[in-house]
């Protein structure tokens, strides 16, 4: 490992590790982000590793972990290179084979690849995996190449030379420039135009600035950050970089949530290699601009994502937002002019610089520019993250890229925008994705989460569920949120519990109104969207609890659990597992639940295989 | 309880340079050491750190990071993130509160399994996701849960 | 010096001044509770908010802490804000019925019943005590434990502060609790007494007192039917 001190170095660098690396030397990337880590990777990994060993082919075969590859729903993924051949849902067991089968004799195993469910038809090609097909993957696509805790895998592919260029050939408003004309909007949740952002910071007045990197990610549901930061780091890491050139800036955060072990350990390793190579710290590569970046881990608080709340946190204090009349890029942190962009935008950053603003303006539609990646989960068959052009249809993400519903369950609903978002419904689906369109329907892009719902999902349990979300997560210093958000649970709990009426669902949404106009942040801002999308597209739905049915049979006050029995065969499970008692019946005879000991819980319906209990 | 050993998180504050924004680094670390944050702990950090001692209780009290009473062997995360929420989390809850006679947020009084609830592991694709201590479960179910508080209520003895 | 307007009123301000103290030095009456003008503002009530107009924008901001600019045209009571103030004092009187100044506050409105069911809290969490306790007593011992519905005004571990001085400057700030209702047991139904009586103490004072402790008196009037509370 050598300082780089100059461009010159960087591209001597990386040539050597290009040249050194046979391309036709087989490679076994193994999935290792933390979805496939719940999926007991790590052995996969070690299985290879013995394996390779014990045929004596370690120096001839490497084993790779890389980040995320998106298609989680059916991990643990490993793709064999150079050829591209993708293996889903593989177990340690399987190593054996693949490495006598697959490396050695050059023979598939087909029980491992990915059929189509419809078709019946296998795919052996990562490249021809219909998961993929329709998505653009310019950011997560870098993650099959690069283990996140070797920098020269990132060099090897290009890393850091969006770097070089701006260092040796751009001046500070020339890469606000580029960024201004690519179009690249932020992707934490609100839209804001990139460029302007950074040209406000830069103006502001003051000698220290901070460039910040928002990795709280706390939408439930999305976990596209996370992958980017564990796949990927030094993507982030090289955007912030060039940022705080543009702003003129020397020092940079990330702070990262609590809740990602994994996304913290690999940063803090590709930022020691980083430094080690002379890509942060003084003089970076050879020029007298410096910079250093320190991580900060969040404290378990959904609001720490709003940027007044995070900064506090940085500082050590609560997370209270403030009002932001003076904005963060003027008196930010430590109210100094502080430039705060989301783990995805950053990452945009260095391929806008080296593929031009021209090829990333290419993509998407007239406001919305680039890539989005979502989290593609609920109710569908391909959950995963999908990296997608703006201006795609919902549909297309649903049902081509997702496979639609599972268990030939129809189509309700899809959230996005998480908390902060709306419900989007089955007659909305030819909605082209951007920034403009989500919000016009009542949604908003948000960090990327995309929750399927489906005919089972109960719209009031949803806009209840988000109502007691955002109170546990409301910070509790305005009146209007915590009262507000208290007082619309309130209704929504009476709703579903049957204890509702018309004259609580008028005041319902004369609530969420003076919530979303009067309170301090963002959240309190935003906490109407679930309660006043639901209300607008599934209006019917909450009138049907007014009348005393809930018609996805989920709320237990309007639902009863009966046994068909016509249906019923007398095998007694549900009468075993009932933890309360509450079924009777002889054997072989059909059986009857007792509904004043029934506490809906479910157990029985998910335990019988007959399909003998039904909700009504 | 007694008195608390204050060397462990002198020894941490001094990594940090006693610096007052690190306070919620250096409270997670001593969470890390002790397995929760004693009274004393905090009192600590606040005049080490030279904070007025509300503001270290209040930023102990506001982060759901941090535990002011001691953890049981065993920690039941049920994850309610949204897509384990359409996928039956609550009921995943809801038994798993039945059958240990706790609440989420409470330790069972044989000091055996504390019940949480987190917003959102980032898998998924398992969902409904519990996780006991490191292990993963998902595809969660409300009959599984009987079983899977069985198997560490048995590797506890064993 | 800026030059804004007010209601239609053209006024001028120091540079550095917020909206509520250039409106409230001339006279204009925006309401507030976690507002004091010794201590720093806050934010946190939101009755204080009022529309302003920027560039051609409307939106609308807590006047206790939006700067004056040139040229800022300001509305204290549209539509709106009247609402929105409404429905805060009626969540805040659903938390704290007792309160006689919150109850005065919500009347002005137009307030009359409460939505919500009642609960039997004494504290609207404005922060004047943590605020008095930390900028003018310089002691530091109250401040806000936990978020959002379990957030509250403590003492260390709720017990007495070894910094406390007993000075009681807490009590005197509090604008939710200095004054109780001498009804009857709170219901959800506001008697709007204060809109219309004529306050007895101003038969033997010069000053109506109760400002400084509520007499009660206006609950035993019957002037608009509801016959006390």
């Amino acid at each position: 490992m050598v300082r780089i001190r100059n461009c010159s170095d960087l591209e001597g660098l990386r040539r050597t590790i290009v040249e050194g690396r046979d391309q036709k030397k087989p490679c076994i990337a193994v999935c290792s982000g933390t979805g496939c880590q719940a999926y007991e990777c790590e052995k996969v990994t070690e299985a290879f590793l013995s394996e390779l060993e014990r045929n004596k082919l370690k120096k001839r075969v490497d084993v790779r972990r890389t980040g995320c590859r998106g298609f989680c729903q059916r991990g643990p993924i490993t793709v064999v290179y150079p050829e591209g051949i993708f293996y889903q849902r593989v177990r340690s067991e399987d190593a054996k084979e693949i490495v006598f089968e697959t490396i050695l004799n050059k023979r598939i195993v087909d029980r491992l690849l990915y059929t189509d469910p419809s078709s019946g038809q296998k795919f052996v090609y990562e490249k021809d995996v219909p998961f993929y097909n329709k998505q653009i993957r310019i950011l997560l696509g870098n993650n099959a190449f690069v283990d996140a805790t070797k920098i020269e895998d990132y060099i090897a592919i290009g890393g850091y030379s969006a770097l070089a260029k701006v260092l040796s050939e751009m001046k500070p408003e020339q890469v606000i420039d580029v960024i201004k004309r690519s179009g690249l909007r932020g992707r934490g949740g609100a839209g804001f135009p990139t460029a302007d952002k950074w040209e406000s910071c830069k103006r502001a007045r003051g000698d220290v600035k901070y460039v910040i990197c928002n990795a709280d990610e706390g939408d439930p549901g999305a976990y596209m950050n996370r992958s980017l930061l564990e796949g990927n780091p030094h993507s982030i890491i090289e955007g912030m970089i060039i940022g705080a050139y543009a702003i003129g800036s020397n020092e940079g955060y990330v702070y990262v949530r609590h809740e990602y072990p994994l996304a913290v350990k690999n940063l803090t390793i590709a930022l020691g290699q980083a430094k080690e190579y002379g890509f942060l710290g003084k003089d970076i590569l050879g020029t007298s601009f410096g910079f250093d970046v320190k991580i900060r881990r969040g404290g378990g608080a959904f609001v720490c994502g709003e940027s007044t709340a995070l900064m506090a946190s940085i500082e050590g204090k609560v997370g209270e937002p403030r009002a932001k009349y003076v904005h963060t890029t003027e008196k930010g942190l430590w109210n100094r002019p502080s430039n705060l962009n989301n783990v995805e935008t950053w990452a945009n950053v260095p391929l806008i610089i080296l593929k031009g603003r021209d090829w990333f303006s290419g993509i998407g539609t007239k406001k919305s520019k680039g890539t989005k990646i979502f989290s593609l989960v609920g109710k569908i068959n391909n959950t995963g993250l999908v990296e997608v052009p703006m201006g795609i249809t919902l549909r297309e993400i649903i049902y081509d890229i997702g496979g639609g519903i599972p268990d030939g369950k129809e189509f309700k609903a899809v959230q996005t925008g998480g908390p902060s978002g709306g419900c989007i419904p089955e007659k909305l689906l030819s909605l082209p994705v951007d920034f403009e369109k989500l919000t016009e329907v009542g949604s908003m892009m948000g960090s990327g989460g995309m929750i399927v719902m489906d005919e089972s999902t109960c719209m009031v349990d949803v806009a209840k569920y988000f109502l007691n979300f955002l109170l546990e997560e409301s910070c509790g210093k305005c009146a209007p949120c915590r009262e507000g958000i208290k007082r619309m649970l309130e209704i929504t709990t009476d709703i579903s519990s049957g204890r509702g009426d018309a004259e609580g669902l008028k005041l319902l949404e004369e609530l969420a109104t003076v919530v979303k106009d009067f309170s301090l942040c963002g959240l309190g801002q935003t906490a109407s969207n679930p309660v006043l999308s639901t209300v607008h597209y599934f209006r019917d739905e909450y009138e049907a609890h007014l009348n005393g049915k809930c018609p996805a049979g989920v709320c237990k006050a309007l639902i009863e659990y009966f046994i068909h029995e016509d249906k019923c065969n007398g095998c007694g499970l549900c009468r075993k597992n009932c933890p309360q008692n509450a079924i009777t019946g002889e054997p072989k005879k059909p059986h009857a639940i007792v509904s004043e000991k029934c506490i809906k819980c479910g157990i029985c319906h998910e335990s019988c295989k007959f399909e003998a209990i039904a909700i009504t | 309880m007694g008195t608390v050993g204050l060397e462990k998180v002198d020894t941490i504050i001094s990594s940090y340079d006693s610096d007052r924004s690190s306070l919620i680094a250096i409270l997670q670390d001593a969470q890390a050491e002790y397995g929760y944050l004693p009274q004393d702990v905090l009192k600590r950090v606040a005049v080490k750190l030279d904070i007025p001692l509300i503001q270290v209780f209040g930023v102990a009290t506001f982060f759901r990071a941090f535990r002011l009473k001691p953890k049981g062997r065993y920690l039941i995360r049920v994850c309610l993130g949204t897509a384990c929420h359409v996928r039956g989390a609550p009921r995943v809850l809801e038994e798993t509160e039945r059958r240990l006679s706790v609440k989420a947020g409470e330790t069972t009084d044989d000091g055996l399994f504390t019940l949480e609830t987190v917003n959102c592991l980032g898998c998924c694709a398992l969902g409904p996701v519990t996780v006991v201590n490191d292990e993963y479960v998902g595809q969660m179910t409300g009959s599984k849960v009987a079983s899977l508080l069985k198997r560490y209520a048995k590797k506890d003895k064993g | 010096m800026v030059n804004l307007i007010i209601d239609g009123v053209k006024v001028q301000a120091e540079e550095d001044t917020t909206i509520l103290e250039v409106a409230r030095f001339y006279g204009i009456d925006i309401p507030a509770l976690c507002y004091h003008e010794d201590l720093s503002p806050y934010g946190a009530c939101r009755l204080c908010t009022v529309e302003i107009e920027e560039k051609g924008r409307k939106r609308l901001v807590a006047s206790c802490l939006y700067p004056v600019k040139e040229g800022l045209r300001v509305r204290t009571h549209t539509a709106r804000v009247v609402n929105g103030r409404r429905m805060i004092l009626e969540l805040l009187l659903a938390r704290c019925p007792n309160s006689k100044t919150l109850q005065d506050m919500a009347s002005k409105t137009g307030l009359q019943r409460i939505r919500f069911k009642p609960e039997d809290n004494d504290c609207i969490l404005c922060g004047l005590c943590v605020r008095m306790c930390a900028e003018q007593m310089r002691s530091g011992a109250l401040g806000f434990i936990g978020r959002g519905d379990t957030r509250e005004v403590v003492t260390p571990f709720r017990e007495k502060s070894e910094v406390c001085r007993s000075c009681g400057a807490c009590m005197y700030i509090c604008p939710a609790m200095e004054l109780q209702c001498r009804g009857i047991a709170s219901s959800r139904d506001l008697c709007n007494s204060c809109l219309v009586i004529s306050p007895q103490c101003l038969e033997k004072y010069d000053q109506v007192m109760c400002y400084v402790e509520s007499c009660g008196g206006c609950t035993g009037i019957d002037k608009i039917g509801k016959g006390g509370k």
